[in-house]
């Protein structure tokens, strides 16, 4: 019998492929999808003030909202800069760690220099950010009693530390596509340049960056896309400061769909980020 | 290759602050469970064990990390059936909107994790009518653990190629047999990465958990959330927060062992 269904299912390739799909297409369209689409109808709808509950006709009101209200502008723009700041500082501290990683380290050391920086990504989110908590907690904070000596102090709790931590949360994934970059690239370029004459930074310039650069771009896609949507960090180590994250996750409760509006801004930012660096080719070249 | 001895030491010493920006936090944690002092003092004064025998007994956590394995299991064990299956349609046939799947697989772990729990949480009480508890979280941990079990899947079955089933057919062995004996045993220590990567993932995922738990259910990640901010937890939660510290190395372990390929958190 199971030898025959076998044999049955071996000659119809259609209805394999058909039974392999089923199930995890209707998953995540049924599941994921129409989730999706259902929350992205709710944008447009509004809530009755009196009771709370959702007022299912179809209008902008809340897109206008959003669009009239000085608040909601600042806050799109301090997650924005937020995000870039966020990529920005992985790039600067990725970029020589991922060199000495695969240019300078023996094989050996290489393998687990890989390793340390992977191990962190296992670490719970929760618990770094937490970690950072204790770090710079203002006046008793592990920073002040280590950088005190020097002069320099804890930032505090805000956006500084917001950046630090979400820098800290997505560097892994900021050094593991250079790596991969730079161990593709190469040594003889690299001589070849110095031959010519060229400084170490000139080299790094004219040289090395433009043939990472495709790496930096798919570790920005992690860095800055997963800063966007962020809210757990902001609300832990942020003080008062308030990312896009944190306004979606605050309306949820009491206006869910003015908190669905708001989620479209981190969504299509994203989207058209995805759309720029298609452009832009990068992708294809990894 | 030449790199003059004054580039190498200041790449080295670099690489140094940007380890020593990585592990200082993680080592505070570490000796932040053996503080003695009730309230946060930093640098501590006395060290003790206490904390830990309390955590252990602690009930609270017990029941937390009860709630987060069985989920994270039971999501794990999803995402590899709904995973595999989608990595054998979209490595093995031509089929119109092969390009779309891989597209939609990878979507719920891409956009923020707010969006896809608010999205879910619509779905599932205000749609569905549904009731938010155990079975919501596992539904939800699964689909974005979905695309972390494709991802190693797929890869392994591209790199196999099917000269070897085709080999095993010829020599008379069924469908059934030739994917017990052959691609199984093949794909194995691609699944078993998979599956870690995607359990690792459901075990510490907070924010979509947040959205689909609801009251009665408190994952580890959201225990330690809601005891954050309470003063007299904090040393219970400075060792729970050590304990997953020290396991992280596991799976880093595990996957470094097993494949190459699958390092990076599935997510490339």
């Amino acid at each position: 019998m199971l030898n025959s269904l076998s044999n049955y299912f071996h000659k119809k390739q259609r209805l394999r492929l058909v039974a392999l799909l089923t199930t995890p297409v209707l998953w995540l369209v049924v599941a994921y999808l129409g989730a999706l689409a259902m929350l992205l109808v709710t944008a447009f709808f509004t809530i009755d003030n009196f009771t709370g509950n959702v007022i299912q006709e179809f209008n902008l009101g809340n897109f206008q909202d959003m669009l009239t209200d000085a608040a909601y502008k600042n806050v799109v723009l301090r997650t924005l800069g937020i995000a870039i700041s966020v990529t920005f500082l992985c790039s600067v501290l990725a970029i020589p760690m991922a060199f000495y990683m695969a240019k300078i380290a023996r094989p050996h050391s290489q393998k687990i220099l890989v390793a340390l920086v992977l191990t962190p990504l296992w670490a719970s989110y929760l618990v770094k950010i937490y970690a950072w908590r204790t770090m710079l907690e203002p006046g008793s904070g592990v920073l002040d009693w280590l950088l005190a000596p020097i002069g320099i102090h804890s930032p505090g709790f805000g956006g500084p530390a917001i950046i630090i931590g979400l820098s800290y949360l997505w560097l892994p994934y900021m050094i593991l596509p250079i790596y991969a970059g730079l161990e593709r690239l190469p040594n003889n370029l690299l001589d070849a340049s110095g031959d010519l004459g060229a400084h170490n930074f000139y080299t790094f310039r004219k040289v090395i960056l433009p043939l990472i650069f495709p790496s930096l771009v798919a570790g920005s896609m992690f860095t800055f896309s997963l800063s966007l949507g962020d809210y757990i960090t902001a609300q832990i180590i942020g003080g008062k400061l308030q990312m896009l994250g944190n306004v979606v996750y605050q309306n949820f409760s009491i206006n869910l769909p003015f908190a669905a509006t708001i989620a479209m801004i981190p969504v299509s930012i994203m989207a058209l980020y995805l759309y720029l660096v298609r452009r832009t080719g990068a992708l294809a070249s990894m | 290759m030449t790199i003059s001895r004054n580039a190498r030491l200041l790449l080295g010493s670099l690489l140094g602050v940007g380890l020593a920006f990585i592990y200082v936090p993680l080592a505070v944690v570490i000796i932040n469970s053996f503080n003695a002092s009730k309230t946060f003092s930093w640098p501590p004064s006395h060290f003790t064990t206490m904390w830990w025998s309390k955590a252990i007994e602690n009930t609270g956590v017990r029941e937390a990390l009860k709630w987060s394995i069985f989920a994270g299991l039971s999501a794990t064990a999803i995402a590899l059936v709904l995973g595999t299956c989608l990595a054998f349609a979209v490595s093995r046939y031509q089929f119109f909107g092969r390009e779309v799947i891989s597209l939609l697989v990878v979507l719920p772990i891409s956009l923020p994790g707010v969006v896809t729990g608010i999205a879910l949480n619509n779905a599932f009480t205000k749609q569905l009518g549904m009731s938010t508890g155990l079975l919501t979280v596992v539904i939800g941990h699964a689909t974005f653990c979905i695309v972390i079990v494709y991802n190693n899947a797929i890869a392994r079955l591209r790199r196999m190629g099917t000269s070897l089933q085709e080999a095993s057919m010829d020599l008379g062995a069924n469908g059934i047999t030739t994917f017990r004996l052959i691609t199984l045993p093949n794909l194995a220590s691609a699944l078993f990465a998979g599956g870690l990567l995607a359990f690792g993932l459901s075990f510490d995922e907070i924010v979509v958990t947040t959205f689909t738990a609801g009251p009665g259910i408190q994952t580890l990640p959201i225990w330690i959330y809601n005891n954050l901010f309470r003063p007299n937890q904090a040393p219970i939660v400075n060792v729970v927060a050590a304990t997953l510290v020290v396991l992280s190395i596991i799976p880093i372990y595990l996957s470094q062992r097993l494949s190459q390929d699958t390092t990076t958190g599935g997510r490339f």
